[in-house]
């Protein structure tokens, strides 16, 4: 590698510019329409106009979204539901206002939450399901189908069928703190990031196990391709995607490498169609890179700033990016 | 100094300004770690606070940011069983961040059965929770009429005490002076470096608990037993250890000039080593790494500052279990004796083979 890298083109002047005036959590579009997650009470819907939607009487702990609406959770103990038209209704409380820690949107409409070590369900029929995990629940994910849910946990991860009254859960054993959880869009591998800077993995028709390691930061952003073929990750000086093309997933392989930076990536979206990785850093850059041939397209300037949320629209051509200082902004292409 | 150095770079950046400080009060069921906590967040300091309190609480607590824990200690998935951390905090710390601004510190209150590492490991271990907060000092408050026997029957207890920065022996109105005495000499024997107050009903200037820097490599000036004042028996010995050696373990206690006793715990106890050689790096390293590796589940805490040989910084270092922090602090001083001093609290020490390894890194 050369001790200076050529500029690689950039595209940062081009995006619109958002204050918004707390740390960035997350981003969704609702159709065109941009919607910050901020640190705190609010969601930021920027469209032709900006309009703050107050969603929480505290801190916004986590969101999901179909693109119809965008599900909250809270430190009030709040679910919360918000739709495109800015209307936010409450789904659910916490009989204790405990933290509403995670939340996840099934492929049917069900909704689930998590506070402490339990799990709910709200059942596209508008049914409650729980339960009670070993340990705080930690992530929570539906499976492609929406049968089933992922639930992260101390050593390991459950599903369960929150339809299925009678159903055991299945358990995945693997001993550490499982923070976070996917599942790949065939519905055949099931992944958690751990407290340590490592993936873990499960085959689910035979539960093969899989690691995935070498990372200098807990991995705290996972993304999967648009043709489920690659699973990106944050956690590193690079963009790293494992390859999840065959029945043996990443196991024996090794990943690619891109988008090599002196900064960290800490947020990753991948393009919803084409094989394209938006890639946010802990030093403020955002790029765009094409995973063909790490072809890279600057978003936005490296500011010092970490990024702290990325956010592609249905189509792919607009990306919301959002910051810890509260520096946001969205970029047509 | 390869190893330790690269500990640190895998710690979080030692600046520390902008980070809000945590206090940790731990103390055995009702020894008066609530009261202590209203007290503080009651007193007039104009500072907010975010209290994170476990979920047994009965007493009620008067601040708006209030979390409850569940005390959720997890193994990292490193090989070591000592290597632990609370889960619940990195996950309420993260949630916290969100509203930085609405607080100045953070206060975890443990419940009396609490070991107090894994709370201190979590702010070495995670990189999230180290990089926007610090761990400021573990307070432990105990029950003057009733540690005693606590130290007895509760290794919890013992453990507390060992652990911690600031100690403060509460209720003393229930005790005589006599037994006050004596008391204080127990905790000594388990812990000479923390800084003890008497109280009653918790009352203490909160600038006693709050704002320590006990875990900030830079404060770690002076490691020297916060008794010696009151005990000329150490001060001249250069190789001063806090117990002499030849007792048959028990309770067993010195009577010096002044009235002072000292107990030796049977199981817990300190080792404090002290050369005016310098040290040879390539010797140190390694075998301090050694040594927490292998005796780390019995070291609760750890503290050095460094002489080495050729070296014109001071070294200084602390450790909870087989977690190491150290960097070069700041040069020696001309008027400043390079002393190189280390010193260790735990249970069932190797003292002789710590002794003996120190000695054999003297350059």
């Amino acid at each position: 590698m050369s001790d200076t890298p050529a500029p690689i083109p950039s595209l940062a002047d081009r995006a619109r510019r958002v204050n918004a005036g707390a740390p960035v959590v997350g981003v969704h579009f609702l159709g065109k329409t941009a919607v910050f997650v901020l640190g705190e009470e609010d969601l930021l819907f920027v469209a032709e106009a900006e309009r703050r939607v107050h969603v929480h009487a505290g801190a916004v702990l986590a969101s999901a979204s179909d693109g119809t609406r965008i599900i909250t959770g809270g430190d009030d103990g709040e679910v919360g539901e918000t739709g495109v038209d800015g209307e936010h209704r409450v789904i659910a409380t916490d009989d204790k206002k405990r933290w509403i820690d995670n939340v996840a949107l099934g492929p049917d409409g069900a909704i689930a939450w998590s506070s402490g070590k339990t799990a709910h369900v709200r059942t596209k029929k508008g049914e409650l399901r729980t339960f009670e995990a070993a340990s705080t629940v930690a992530g929570l994910c539906f499976l492609p189908k929406g049968f089933r849910l992922a639930i992260a946990h101390y050593n390991g991860a459950t599903l369960w069928f929150p339809n299925a009254a009678g159903a055991q859960p299945e358990r995945l054993e693997w001993k550490g703190s499982h923070l976070g959880v996917t599942v790949s869009p065939d519905g055949k591998f099931l992944i958690t990031s751990m407290q340590e800077p490592t993936l873990h993995g499960w085959r689910l028709v035979d539960a093969k196990h899989m690691r995935m390691s070498g990372y200098s930061a807990r991995v705290r952003s996972l993304s999967w391709s648009a043709d489920g073929e690659f699973l990106a990750t944050s956690g590193s000086e690079q963009l790293i995607l494992w390859p999840f093309d065959g029945k043996d997933g990443p196991m024996g392989r090794q990943p690619t490498i891109l988008a090599r930076a002196e900064s960290r990536v800490v947020v990753v979206a991948c393009h919803p169609r084409q094989p394209v990785v938006a890639a946010g850093y802990a030093d403020g850059a955002v790029r765009l890179v094409r995973v063909e041939d790490d072809a890279l397209i600057l978003a936005r300037e490296g500011d010092g700033q970490p990024v702290s949320a990325l956010g592609w629209d249905e189509t792919g051509q607009a990306l919301a990016f959002g910051t810890e200082s509260g520096d946001a902004g969205v970029l047509a292409l | 100094m390869s190893v330790l150095t690269e500990i640190q770079s895998s710690m979080p950046a030692p600046d520390s300004s902008s980070k809000i400080p945590v206090t940790v009060l731990t103390g055995y069921l009702g020894a008066g770690k609530t009261t202590l906590l209203n007290r503080i967040l009651s007193e007039p300091h104009g500072k907010k606070f975010a209290v994170i309190v476990n979920e047994f609480g009965e007493i009620g607590i008067d601040n708006d940011l209030v979390v409850n824990a569940d005390e959720e200690v997890f193994e990292m998935n490193n090989g070591c069983i000592c290597c632990t951390v609370r889960g619940d905090l990195v996950r309420i710390i993260d949630g916290l961040m969100r509203r930085k601004g609405k607080f100045d510190a953070i206060i975890v209150e443990t419940t009396g059965l609490a070991d107090p590492a894994p709370v201190a490991q979590t702010f070495f271990m995670d990189e999230a929770v180290g990089a926007r907060t610090k761990l400021d000092a573990v307070v432990t408050v105990a029950d003057a009429k009733w540690l005693a026997d606590r130290l007895k029957d509760a290794p919890e207890a013992k453990n507390q005490i060992a652990f911690a920065d600031v100690i403060l022996i509460n209720k003393t109105d229930l005790v005589t002076a006599e037994e006050l005495g004596e008391l204080e000499a127990r905790i000594r024997g388990l812990n000479p470096y923390a800084r003890l107050h008497r109280t009653q009903r918790a009352k203490i200037d909160i600038n006693e608990v709050l704002g320590r820097n006990a875990f900030d490599l830079d404060r770690i000036l002076d490691i020297e037993p916060s008794f010696l004042d009151s005990d000329d028996h150490h001060h001249d010995h250069d190789h001063d250890h806090h117990h002499d050696h030849d007792h048959e373990h028990g309770h067993h206690h010195h009577h010096h000039g002044n009235g002072l006793k000292h107990y030796h715990d049977e199981e817990m106890q300190s080792v404090s080593i002290k050369t005016d050689k310098p040290l040879n790096p390539d010797k140190f390293f390694p075998w301090i790494q050694d040594l927490v590796a292998k005796d780390g589940p019995s070291i609760l805490r750890c503290k050095g500052i460094l002489s080495f040989k050729d070296d014109p910084e001071r070294f200084v270092f602390q450790g909870v279990h087989m977690i190491l922090d150290g960097d070069h602090q700041r040069p020696w001083r001309a008027d400043e004796k390079r002393d190189s001093r280390i010193v260790f609290i735990g249970r069932n020490l190797p003292e002789d083979r710590i002794r003996q390894g120190f000695e054999s890194c003297i350059a």
